[in-house]
């Protein structure tokens, strides 16, 4: 097996190479966290006073809470006092006003992504808000958004412009004292996106945030809120890059989804925080509250997620089946390589009648990696006739990683049908060396195979994202497509 | 031309091949028989290259170049081409996605054209209509879930398409039914050329009634005992192994390579 592993451990010795750091002079509040940091970071931002009085409220919540221990992750305590709470890189304004006003360094780093924000090299059909460390430099294409009356902008943008509408939504799906990070989230979130699209409006291009988190010592705590109103559907992207720190930095972020009626919301992900070096050191610790709410009938919510980075993943998009006949997807690829640590999954919550989900979980662990799949579904005693079916498969790669299915199912109703698969396999030197004798080599073999896993899962994501996902996993999106 | 030379193998240090010497002209079928755990997957593994199988001493040219010193994925594309015993599964991977970028490797190295995916379709849909396979197993995955027949088949089906030089099939008769049998010979049949060797491992003569051999050679721990023409596979049928010189004696346990393949001995 040594050779093999050899062969695969080159495979997987992959560079990160959004690694870089961007040279702005930023404008960083002192580490810590107290009731006058959060006053400092809502003056920062000029925000109306509902918006203090709410992030005190979770501040005085989190004070009661305790973080979490029963994921399947380990890592050094996290001292909260020692984090930078807002940090914003310098601007002669007060918020660019157009991207003529955006500093030309921030337009050459997202370039660099490959995420170009100028109107000549941007994405066909694609408008971005882009997040920088604590706030949003740049949003595009919001003036054509704007003919359709899609709201889409950057979160402290909404609070001013749209108070109304982030007052009646905003905490309505994950509330203050969801869980420690969400409290934690709710005091301290800095920007994030903002996204309404009103009723009946299909969204005629897809919207993408795209994360990047610079400065030193600082937690990102971005919160995106997107609501659906009766009938319409909307296609959401999100990507995130960090620069190579031997520090770890923490990434706390909330995403909230409102389907109403016949609404339709499609969110996909691209997860590429820094992973840390080989050995463990550096990386993003990335624990994020994500949850979806089906409030009307018919509605639709689907999470599809690619997670290849940080150094700890703790997430689980969730979806609540509130509407009769809402339907509720989880589509999942984690990468967990080198000493990665993934714990993620979802919850399935059927309330209405005839509510269906689906789950597709496919965990990856290579090198020291740790995979855990950790779900929950939920059939409550008024959910007449819900439908679960969740298929886990776990794919090892080497004889060093771990991977573990907690699969949870809680039926309050004899008429619900809930079906589990799961699946463990191992790239096995048999498969390597049956490829290798038709003339493959190794590299070309486990992309295969590692492809071949994944894509059912890729098969949901658009297709610029399905793109990005095969270069990150350094598979063949051909494979996968077959 | 494929020239072994006094070839010494072992699998996780047990001896296997000991002093194996023959040599394979352009153009011929050799039949190796022999009773399990003589050494006969050994040869086939160690000709394609594993890694697992360790070669202690001896040489093998092909053609003039010192095999042993190509990696398999070379030798693949050389046109060396191993029928497995055990054709193995690949979940998820399509097996035309398979078939094309293996036969694609293959043309590249040549020099060739790659196929598009019409060329490669019309190919491949020819060939399994040879083989008698169903177009659906384009679409399923590698082996995953094919029965015994279709796997060989399968096997088959990625001979024809790779035109090796030298081909190896290591037991692909065994566990065949009789129209089976008929379809894998018919495909060895319409490869061979006067620029293709092949060599066809096997544990019954029952093949040889099909693809009928040039040499016949008779294997025992790890050495050819007996070579002969295709007579000599009918004298084995009748005879058994036993009288063949060094034969094993009773009891001997089977190789590692050949492991799993507990059948009843060859003597009957």
């Amino acid at each position: 097996m040594t050779a093999v592993t050899t062969k695969l451990d080159t495979f997987l010795d992959r560079e990160y190479e959004a690694g870089f750091v961007t040279d702005v002079e930023s404008d960083t509040i002192p580490k810590g966290l107290s009731e006058d940091t959060i006053r400092l970071i809502s003056a920062r931002k000029n925000e109306p006073g509902f918006m203090l009085e709410w992030r005190l409220q979770a501040y005085r919540r989190w004070l009661t809470m305790t973080e979490p221990a029963w994921a399947q992750v380990h890592y050094p305590r996290i001292d909260f006092q020692d984090i930078a709470y807002y940090s914003a890189p310098k601007t002669k304004t007060d918020g660019p006003k157009s991207l003529d006003e955006v500093d030309p360094e921030l337009l050459r780093t997202y370039e660099k992504l490959g995420v170009p924000l100028h109107e000549r090299a941007r994405l066909a059909g694609v408008a971005v808000d882009a997040v920088f460390d604590s706030v949003s430099v740049a949003t595009t294409f919001k003036k054509q958004l704007g003919e359709h009356g899609i709201v889409f902008c950057s979160f402290s943008e909404a609070v001013k412009e749209h108070p109304e509408l982030v007052q009646k939504y905003l905490g309505s799906v994950v509330p203050q004292g969801d869980n420690f990070y969400a409290a934690l989230n709710s005091a301290v979130f800095s920007d994030g996106s903002f996204v309404y699209i009103p009723k009946g409006v299909k969204c005629p291009m897809e919207l993408s945030t795209y994360f990047r988190i610079n400065a030193r010592d600082t937690g990102q705590f971005e919160r995106t809120l997107i609501v659906a109103d009766e009938g319409a559907s909307v296609s959401y992207l999100e990507g995130c890059t960090a620069p190579m720190r031997d520090e770890n930095q923490l990434h706390a972020a909330v995403v909230e989804l409102v389907a109403m009626d016949d609404a339709h919301i499609k969110y996909s992900t691209v997860q590429n925080w820094y992973p840390g070096d080989k050995d463990g050191k550096g990386g993003i610790y990335n624990f994020v509250t994500k949850r979806g709410d089906c409030r009307g009938a018919r509605s639709r919510i689907s999470w599809t997620q690619v997670e290849t980075g940080s150094a700890i993943t703790w997430k689980y998009p969730s979806v609540i089946l509130r509407g009769d006949d809402s339907v509720g997807e989880f589509h999942s690829v984690a990468l967990s390589n080198h000493r990665q640590q993934a714990d993620t999954g979802t919850k399935m919550i059927h309330i209405g009648r005839n509510t269906r989900s689906t789950i597709l979980s496919k965990g990856i662990s290579a090198g020291h990696g740790s995979n855990t799949y950790r779900g929950l579904v939920r059939i409550t005693p008024k959910a007449v006739g819900a439908r679960n079916y969740t298929q886990c498969d776990s794919l090892l790669i080497g004889d060093k990683c771990a991977a573990h299915t907690f699969p949870t199912v809680e039926v309050r109703h004899p008429s619900a049908q809930v079906e589990h698969e799961a699946t463990t396999s191992r790239i096995g030197e048999d498969q390597l060396f049956y490829a290798m004798q038709r003339g493959l080599t190794a590299e070309d073999a486990v992309s295969m195979i590692v492809s071949g896993f994944c894509r059912e899962v890729f098969k949901e994501l658009p297709m610029e994202f399905a793109v990005e996902a095969q270069n990150l996993l350094g598979v063949s999106l051909e494979g996968s497509i077959g | 031309m494929l020239n072994i030379h006094d070839l010494h193998a072992s699998v996780d240090g047990k001896q296997i091949l000991r002093g194996l010497t023959l040599e394979v002209k352009s153009g011929e079928v050799h039949a190796i028989m022999g009773p399990n755990g003589s050494g006969k997957s050994t040869l086939a593994q160690v000709l394609a290259g594993r890694d697992s199988f360790q070669v202690d001493s001896g040489t093998v040219t092909w053609d003039g170049r010192d095999l042993l010193a190509l990696p398999a994925e070379e030798r693949a594309r050389e046109g060396l081409f191993l029928a497995f015993q055990y054709p193995v599964e690949i979940p998820g991977v399509s097996n035309a996605y398979f078939l094309k970028s293996a036969v694609n490797a293959v043309r590249r190295h040549r020099g060739l054209p790659e196929l598009d995916a019409m060329d490669f379709l019309k190919r491949v849909k020819a060939e399994m209509k040879a083989v008698g396979m169903r177009e659906e197993f384009l679409y399923r995955s590698v082996n995953e879930g094919f029965s015994g027949g279709e796997k060989k088949r399968n096997e088959i089906l990625q001979m024809v398409l790779l035109e090796p030089r030298l081909a190896v099939l290591d037991e692909t008769d065994s566990g065949l039914d009789i129209d089976a049998l008929r379809i894998v010979a018919d495909g060895v049949n319409r490869l061979r050329s006067p620029d293709r060797s092949m060599i066809v491992i096997t544990h019954y003569q029952r093949l040889l009634d099909y693809i009928v051999p040039d040499k016949v050679h008779v294997l025992s721990q790890g050495r050819i005992v007996r070579s002969g023409g295709p007579e000599l596979a009918l004298e084995l049928e009748q005879r058994g192994y036993a009288w063949t010189a060094d034969a094993p004696k009773a009891g001997q346990g089977a190789s590692p390579a050949t492991a799993g393949a507990a059948r009843g001995g060859a003597a009957r």
